[in-house]
């Protein structure tokens, strides 16, 4: 068990490392000067601030010193949590900004996340069980894992947010609300939660839903599947262990597809104009504000990080291969 | 000399077997067929359609008609012509992200499952790493920092970060195929390492390996699309994300242009589901014990 | 009588049609009798084996009965076969490396098992700790996972467990081939002691080990293609078989076939039939040395002694 730790930790400090380095790296390698790209944007708008701006970035690009000491410098600022100042948002940091932002994307894919893994999962099993369950599940689970995320988002706010008006078109609460601690708050805030988070629901469920249903089959052609039946164990027994058997893989499955709904996340709330980090990623995006944008990367990084050191705790504590250390370990 | 033959002719009939197979199976045929006929109207479309994706070409925010059969965007351009092009670039990137995606993943995997030992160790944990750095939003800061967008990079930087699971996968029969017999036999005649992956090692995985880059040509899409929709598309060329993208920017959804929307999500959720569906009919067709069922 | 087989036929189905892997199989078993169950692979000694406690998917049973103590076993009926199962008729499975579950501990998984078929862990513990002692497994296996079992040990464990409800009759499927000799042997010698103790009332040790069925086994049965072409006791079969097939067999063996002499080892040219459409008559015949006119013909099975059968037109003359 310790081995198998120490390696996903290793893996998670590279990956930590790597993240970083290519927020380093990208804007020293690009063709073209970011500090020009960045002011010229922004010079636009607010002259006055652009001074300042001007002095900042030179400052913290720090073009004058060798490359290895700017790559130094990048470091000890990160790990003091200077991210860099947002240039849309100026003269808020990045950190700030990000934290603002990041509730509501929590908000939208822990439930997405784990809501549809169990139901997939659910979905899935029943599916293994029923030749006619299975012949609707499994073509609609392979539509659903081919909808672009952000198409199935458009189409949900043109129904429920235009055509029927049961749902906010747009937006994380009403503009005419002020965020409080209020019940009428909260109604309004879930209000304009349930489209983007259904949005991200059912695109995720029908993966799960598919690789459950083969998962179990696999399950149940397995060599202790066969011995229980033929020692006349009863339909239940087996689906039973085939079930919890099919559940081990799914988790680390959960990290994995992780990557993949954060992205899908990133979309969606950029259709419903959510304010979480997809929608800052495109304001970001749009005024070329790349240090919001590194600062955006970075933390997506350090969650998906923290939720697969959860998804391999959690793979221990329900695989006694892993935890016993001998086979099965998946590195 | 004659076993040579005999192997030679039994590899053709297994080949002709699938085929045959493959042909009846409905899933394969239904799902090739889309892919092929949204093609096939991507790579000819353009070539009988006279306006520019971003030609002006008649009244705006027009409803389909027998003249503009999608109808017209905001700004009265064909939406049409902007789907069958849009059709184009999804294809490129399909082929050029999942391609290169396939290439880099077969030769680490390949690589790390022959080789083992240090060099297993290292691919494995850059392997690894790839997989669990979040892709897309990897390549939207790169895409960022690039003023001038192609179809072709987008195709290559998204190739570039999603191969591991294949990687990882051909890693792992490796590992099982090395030790067959007939790989020792031909390591014992001298055959170099290369030499004995190409020959002995990937004819036995071929068809897993196919099927793993119709998933990749499906993924390399819906990850275009998303990076298109997101305003870091192509500059030069028109996608079907970009299509969305714009229509979102120019309020289609409140405004009705349902016709702007719909067709290249759907578009793309056709290429990528019937790449799927076809995916599993190929896996009926190279199992028998799935096919005899 | 404990086991009596009459005109068994199992098919297998595929696209192509059914293939007949048993073809009409009929044989009975003493109490008390361990039946060693030989042939190539393809012969059809597994698809036996499993007739008689569990068809799998593709398997149809298409005509034939077996009664197992006075009780018919319904073999097509899954449901009702569930009935008998473990109780009267168990298994030994190939894979006993990996026929239990690898995530639940062996006790946890046992007592689940049983009270699946309504008996009492707690009742049955006594006895399942001494028979664990007696295979020299300690009690504590109940408290490991499968995976902390050695090769060895995974197989004795699953042989207490099949045999803990004392069933009538045992079907060992190829249970050595997995194993180092030692081990083989061990094993072996362990299903005569369940028979000795009463754990088990009869076997039948389905194998293509001849050697090693014949230190074990009262009687042996030789499948060829789909048939019976030889049944006998063990040393009739190994030292004096009558049907060419069965002596073919037996002089490819290395072990048994030094007593040959110098005799150099033989092999069997040709292969046998295929069962999609067997062709009529006796199914050895294109490979026999002995072949003549009548063998167009089924053979009858000849009683050569009172325990002794084969199956073949040149034992009649």
């Amino acid at each position: 068990m310790g081995r198998y730790f120490r390696r996903k930790l290793l893996i998670y400090g590279v990956t930590f490392f790597i993240a970083v380095t290519i927020n380093f790296a990208i804007p020293r390698l690009m063709p073209g000067d970011p500090v020009a790209r960045m002011l010229n944007r922004h010079s636009v708008s607010n002259s006055e601030s652009a001074a300042a701006l001007r002095t900042y970035f030179e400052d913290v690009f720090g073009f004058d010193v060798p490359l290895w000491q700017q790559y130094l410098n990048y470091w000890t600022a990160l790990l003091q949590g200077d991210l860099g100042v947002s240039v849309f948002a100026f003269p808020s940091p990045v950190s700030s900004v990000v934290l603002d932002a990041l509730p509501y994307t929590i908000g939208l894919l822990v439930p997405a996340i784990l809501l549809s893994w169990i139901v997939g999962n659910g979905l899935g099993a029943m599916a293994a069980r029923s030749k006619w369950l299975d012949n609707s599940v499994l073509p609609l689970g392979y539509l659903l894992t081919a909808v672009p995320y952000m198409w199935l988002a458009i189409l949900l706010v043109w129904s429920g947010g235009v055509l029927l008006d049961w749902f906010p078109a747009a937006r994380g609460y009403s503009l005419s609300m002020q965020p409080n601690l209020s019940w009428a708050f909260f109604v309004d805030l879930v209000h304009h939660w349930f489209l983007p988070f259904l949005s991200l629901f059912i695109v995720a469920l029908g993966g799960w839903a598919i690789g459950m249903r083969n998962l179990v089959i696999y399950e149940l052609e397995s060599d202790y599947s066969n011995y229980l039946q033929a020692l006349g164990a009863p339909r239940r027994l087996v689906r039973r262990y085939a079930f919890r058997n099919a559940m081990l893989p799914q988790i680390s499955g959960l990290a994995l597809q992780l990557g993949v709904v954060v992205g899908g996340a990133l979309v969606t709330e950029v259709v419903f104009a959510y304010p979480g980090l997809g929608s800052l990623l495109l304001n970001a995006i749009n005024n070329q504000d790349f240090f919001l944008l590194q600062g955006i990367l970075l933390f997506i990084v350090i969650g998906v990080l923290l939720f697969n050191f959860l998804a391999d705790v959690a793979f221990v504590l329900v695989d006694p291969r892993t935890r016993l250390g001998l086979e099965g370990g998946q590195s | 000399m004659t076993t040579d033959a005999a192997l030679n002719a039994d590899v053709i009939g297994k080949r002709n077997e699938h085929l045959y197979f493959a042909l009846r199976n409905p899933k394969v045929v239904i799902g090739l067929s889309i892919v092929l006929g949204l093609l096939l109207l991507g790579l000819i479309g353009p070539l009988f359609l006279s306006s520019s994706p971003t030609a002006y070409v008649g009244p705006k925010s027009e409803a389909p008609s027998a003249d503009y059969w999608f109808g017209t965007t905001v700004h009265g351009r064909d939406v049409f012509v902007q789907f069958a092009h849009g059709l184009r670039s999804s294809y490129l990137v399909g082929f050029l992200g999942g391609g290169i995606a396939f290439v880099i993943g077969l030769t680490i995997g390949f690589t790390a499952g022959y080789r083992g030992g240090l060099t297993d160790e290292f691919l494995n944990m850059l392997t690894n790493v790839v997989l669990v750095l979040p892709a897309l939003v990897v390549l939207i800061v790169i895409s960022s920092y690039m003023e001038v967008r192609g179809v072709v990079t987008q195709g290559v930087i998204i190739g570039l970060f999603s191969w591991p699971w294949v990687a990882r996968a051909v890693r792992a029969q490796t590992f099982t195929l090395r030790n067959r017999d007939y790989v020792d036999l031909a390591r014992l005649t001298g055959k170099r390492s290369p030499q004995i992956v190409v020959r002995e090692v990937m004819p036995n995985m071929a068809s897993y390996l196919l099927m793993s880059m119709i998933l990749l040509f499906g993924g390399a899409i819906l990850f275009a699309s998303m990076l298109d929709f997101i305003g870091l598309g192509p500059t030069n060329a028109v996608s079907l994300g970009t299509m969305m993208q714009q229509s979102m920017a120019w309020a289609a959804i409140h405004l009705g242009l349902w016709w702007w929307f719909v067709p290249p999500g759907l578009a793309i959720t056709a290429i990528v589901g019937a790449l799927y569906i076809t995916n599993v009919g190929l896996d009926e067709v190279f199992n028998p014990k799935l096919r005899e069922m | 009588m404990a086991l009596e087989v009459e005109d068994l036929r199992v098919h297998y189905r595929t696209l192509r049609g059914d293939v007949r892997a048993l073809d009409g199989v009929s044989f009975g078993l003493a109490d008390g009798e361990i039946m060693g169950l030989a042939g190539e692979s393809g012969c059809g000694k597994t698809t036996l084996g499993k007739s008689l406690i569990r068809l799998d998917g593709r398997m149809r049973h298409v005509g034939g009965r077996a009664v197992l103590d006075g009780g018919e076993l319904p073999i097509a009926d899954d449901k009702a076969m569930n009935r008998r199962r473990y109780r009267d008729v168990s298994i030994i499975p190939q894979y006993s490396m990996s026929a239990m579950n690898p995530t639940r501990k062996i006790g946890k998984l046992t007592a689940d098992l049983l009270r699946a078929k309504g008996e009492s862990f707690r009742e049955l513990r006594p006895e399942l700790v001494r028979r664990l002692e007696l295979v020299g497994l300690s009690e504590q296996v109940l408290d490991n996972y499968p995976i902390e079992l050695s090769g060895g040990m995974k197989q004795r464990m699953v042989m207490v467990l099949s045999t803990l409800l004392d069933p009538s009759l045992l079907i060992a499927d190829e249970v050595t081939s997995a194993l180092d000799v030692s081990n083989q042997k061990a094993v072996a010698e362990t299903l005569v002691r369940f028979r000795e103790l009463g754990f088990v009332k009869s076997m039948v040790v389905v194998t293509h080990d001849l050697s090693l069925v014949y230190q074990i086994a009262d009687s042996i049965m030789i499948m060829y293609a789909g048939r019976i072409v030889e049944k006998g006791p063990a040393d009739t079969i190994i030292n004096a078989p009558r049907h060419p097939y069965t002596r073919a067999l037996i002089e490819a063996l290395p072990e048994v076939g030094l007593e040959y002499g110098d005799r150099r080892l033989k092999s069997i040219p040709g292969k046998p039939p295929q069962l999609l459409n067997p062709p009529t008559g006796c199914r050895f015949r294109d490979r026999c040395e002995l072949a003549h006119d009548r063998c167009i013909e089924d053979p009858p099975a000849v009683d050569l002694a009172p325990d002794h059968t084969a199956s073949c037109w040149k034992v009649v003359d």
